[in-house]
């Protein structure tokens, strides 16, 4: 019998805007075991009367961090937990969680690549942490991160993601934008397809690790492209949120 | 921690709330959806129905496989049942139609040790369920959902449906069933999730 993964008591070390509605929270957890990349959290509210509701929530830090982790959270505009937490929650307050949960969607240096990851909108936050483990860890093994989100305002870690790319260490983002086209934009202004997915793809060739997070209309897309394009199904691990992720 | 931690400032929305019949269907730590989420570890496979098939095998006297038309003149039903995911939504009144797995044993003769049930999948996943947790009307295969034919995304052509364990229990794009008697822990049961998975008492992860 393994042992209960039990709810424990974290502290709001800090909050930061990622977006106008996406935020970041860095929980304090004096003796988190540790995570592996990919893995997410359950979170806990209680209400004074007992009310009390969980959700799931990746982590977006890597493992390297000792002590704390962070966690991305988009706000739902009709959600029950997000609103909570983009407006109510301040530095020091304390939060029900408990995890790491999960070991499918993972991925760590050790496995190696090359490593193809595509994410939709805040399904880039599992993907992030392995993005700031890759680059904690000193690997280099050719990755390349395909990043549709709808307008450029809202792309999540944009700056982070730059300035990985920036280090020349063999990692690489693309963009897409599927609502507007700033003037001057390079990347691609569409939804994923089979083409894009193909060029994209093509540098890392079709042994690829691949991991897949986003809206289930994104992920079904991508996958189904990948695979037809030579990708073995067990090459690619997915991971999605339905119009209900609040 | 056994008491719950009240959190500052948190009073909710209260989705659970409105006609007591409604409140009580819902498990605990479990909200309402209306929506039908779609979670997977991997691509949707898609298997032809003119080479699909459906097995029993394992402990029993003689193995049986159906092909897609055998398996639809079975003795078939509606089923509308409350389907909880272990990422905590809950949908009620899920309307399917499809055989009882009651059905599909009867077409088989079990071996006096048979004790459980390994149902496998297109795409390699599996799940274990021991054999009381299926039989008397508590598990079935589906291949509708709401008067249409089951959606590959949502585990069609058939997927077993077990509405009295999380959903990771209801094996999309089920092909068979291997008796044993001995439990071996499935897909999500060898990562960490729960072996029995009741959502009634909140069996989401091992040790739970």
């Amino acid at each position: 019998m393994v042992n209960p993964i039990s709810w424990r008591l974290a502290t709001v070390n800090g909050i930061r805007d990622e977006t106008s509605s996406v935020r970041s929270l860095t929980l304090g957890l004096p003796g988190w075991p540790g995570h592996r990349p990919g893995q997410h959290i359950d979170l806990r509210l209680t209400a004074e009367d007992g009310y009390s509701v969980e959700r799931s929530y990746s982590i977006a830090s890597e493992p390297e961090r000792d002590g704390e982790i962070d966690i991305t959270v988009e706000r739902i505009p009709d959600g029950e937990v997000s609103p909570f937490l983009d407006e109510v929650v301040v530095v020091g307050d304390r939060l029900e969680v408990r995890g790491p949960i999960g070991g499918y969607f993972v991925w760590e240096a050790a496995l190696g690549g090359p490593l193809f990851l595509v994410a939709g909108g805040s399904g880039i936050v599992p993907l992030m942490a392995m993005i700031r483990h890759r680059h904690r860890a000193g690997a280099t093994v050719p990755t390349r991160l395909l990043f549709s989100s709808r307008y450029a305002e809202e792309i999540i870690y944009r700056a982070e993601l730059d300035a990985f790319a920036a280090a020349g260490d063999g990692f690489e983002v693309i963009h897409t934008l599927t609502r507007s086209r700033p003037p001057g934009w390079t990347g691609y202004d569409r939804r994923i397809d089979d083409r894009m997915l193909a060029e994209v793809l093509e540098p890392l060739g079709v042994t690829a690790r691949t991991y897949i997070c986003g809206p289930t209309a994104l992920v079904e897309v991508a996958a189904n492209a990948l695979v037809r394009l030579g990708l073995p199904p067990d090459r690619v691990r997915t991971e999605r949120f339905g119009p209900t992720g609040t | 921690m056994t008491e719950r931690f009240v959190t500052r400032g948190f009073v909710g929305r209260r989705t659970q709330e409105g006609p007591g019949a409604t409140r009580d269907r819902i498990p605990p730590g479990q909200y309402q959806t209306r929506d039908f989420p779609v979670l997977s570890a991997g691509p949707t496979p898609r298997t032809p129905l003119d080479r699909w098939s459906f097995t029993i095998e394992g402990l029993v006297r003689q193995p049986v496989t159906w092909t897609w038309s055998e398996l639809m003149a079975l003795p078939n039903r509606e089923w509308v049942v409350d389907i909880s995911c272990v990422t905590k939504w809950t949908k009620l009144d899920m309307r399917w139609r499809g055989v009882s797995l009651d059905t599909l044993l009867e077409n088989v003769e079990l071996d006096q040790n048979a004790a459980f049930v390994i149902a496998y999948s297109d795409g390699g996943y599996t799940t274990n369920l021991p054999l009381g947790d299926v039989l008397n009307g508590q598990a079935f295969v589906a291949w509708e959902y709401d008067g249409k034919p089951l959606a590959p995304e949502h585990g069609g052509p058939a997927r077993l449906v077990v509405p009295g364990r999380y959903f990771w229990k209801s094996a999309k794009w089920v092909r068979g069933l291997r008796i044993q008697d001995q439990d071996q822990s499935g897909f999500w049961e060898s990562l960490g999730y729960h072996n029995r998975g009741d959502q009634w008492l909140e069996e989401r992860y091992s040790g739970d």
